[in-house]
């Protein structure tokens, strides 16, 4: 189930992930808030960061512009 | 003309308490790596083949001590050398067929890289399919345990499940647990390793049946 298919649109599980990714979120915490196991969190979140949607910075994550974008079209 | 016999490759077998053999794979929940399972622990099992009888019976038998597993801090993640799209064909006709839908990813493993790495494949007995194996990786990455079953002989799942209790009591407790030991059982103390531990482990007021051998209660 990846989250982001090849034309950077979001599988159900990714618009839920992206979503849950707040300012200085750890993958434990979108974890916590999609109720979705941590491995998946930890997988999604290198597909979200692959296609923009996201930024890292160590452990923590960020909703990028692009990212914000998408949450906002719900595409 | 003397034929010279080439000696056997032969794939080294993974240790126990040494790291697990790292891995990135295609599954049914998408890419996954041996990290993204850190500070849970992990059973990961490999199967011959899917639509195949015993293999039916054991992931719908996986599939029911799920819960149990995820209660105890433990994922599951299955393996077998077929296709994402044979593993997404077999899991949704275990769903639509005895309506037990399978909760854990399963490695697509093609290739053979995380096969290879984890030993799976007996070539004694099948040179094509990955035997009935059980690895149990704790939180730290480390190989706790390794069960392996022949082919024809569907799993026991209650032991995995006794087997997480085992060693996260052990974990817990520094204690060993005794055989056919369940939660709630006496455990068994580290032996004495000296003659004056041997002889203070007699006043400690344990149920003993010699120095070598105490059980406590937890």
């Amino acid at each position: 189930m990846p989250c982001v298919w090849p034309d950077g649109s979001l599988s159900t599980s990714g618009r839920l992930m992206l979503a849950a990714v707040q300012t200085d979120s750890t993958a434990e915490d979108v974890a916590e808030v999609t109720g979705m196991p941590l491995y998946r969190a930890r997988s999604s979140l290198r597909q979200l960061l692959a296609a923009g949607y996201i930024s890292e910075d160590g452990e923590r994550f960020s909703q990028t512009e692009q990212g914000a974008e998408k949450v906002k079209s719900g595409s | 003309m003397t034929t010279i016999e080439e000696p056997e490759v032969r794939a080294a077998l993974p240790r126990l308490n040494e790291p697990a053999p790292a891995f990135e794979a295609v599954t049914t929940h998408g890419p996954l790596r041996l990290s993204d399972f850190e500070r849970s622990w992990l059973i990961l099992f490999s199967h011959p083949a899917d639509f195949t009888p015993v293999c039916t019976t054991e992931f719908i038998a996986f599939a029911e001590i799920y819960p149990e597993l995820q209660k105890r801090g433990c994922e599951l993640i299955g393996l077998s050398i077929d296709s994402l799209y044979s593993h997404i064909a077999w899991v949704r006709n275990i769903e639509e067929k005895a309506g037990v839908k399978i909760p854990f990813p399963v490695i697509a493993d093609l290739d053979r890289k995380v096969a290879t790495a984890y030993g799976m494949v007996m070539p004694g007995e099948s040179k094509t399919e990955a035997s009935r194996c059980v690895f149990v990786i704790d939180p730290k990455g480390i190989l706790r345990a390794m069960i392996y079953y022949p082919l024809s002989v569907g799993r026991n799942m209650d032991e995995f499940v006794r087997l997480i209790d085992a060693l996260q009591t052990g974990d817990e407790n520094h204690v060993a647990t005794p055989a056919n030991w369940r939660p709630g059982d006496k455990v068994v103390m580290p032996a004495p390793n000296t003659v004056e531990l041997a002889e203070e482990r007699a006043g400690e007021g344990l149920e003993c049946i010699d120095w070598y051998l105490c059980k406590k209660s937890l």
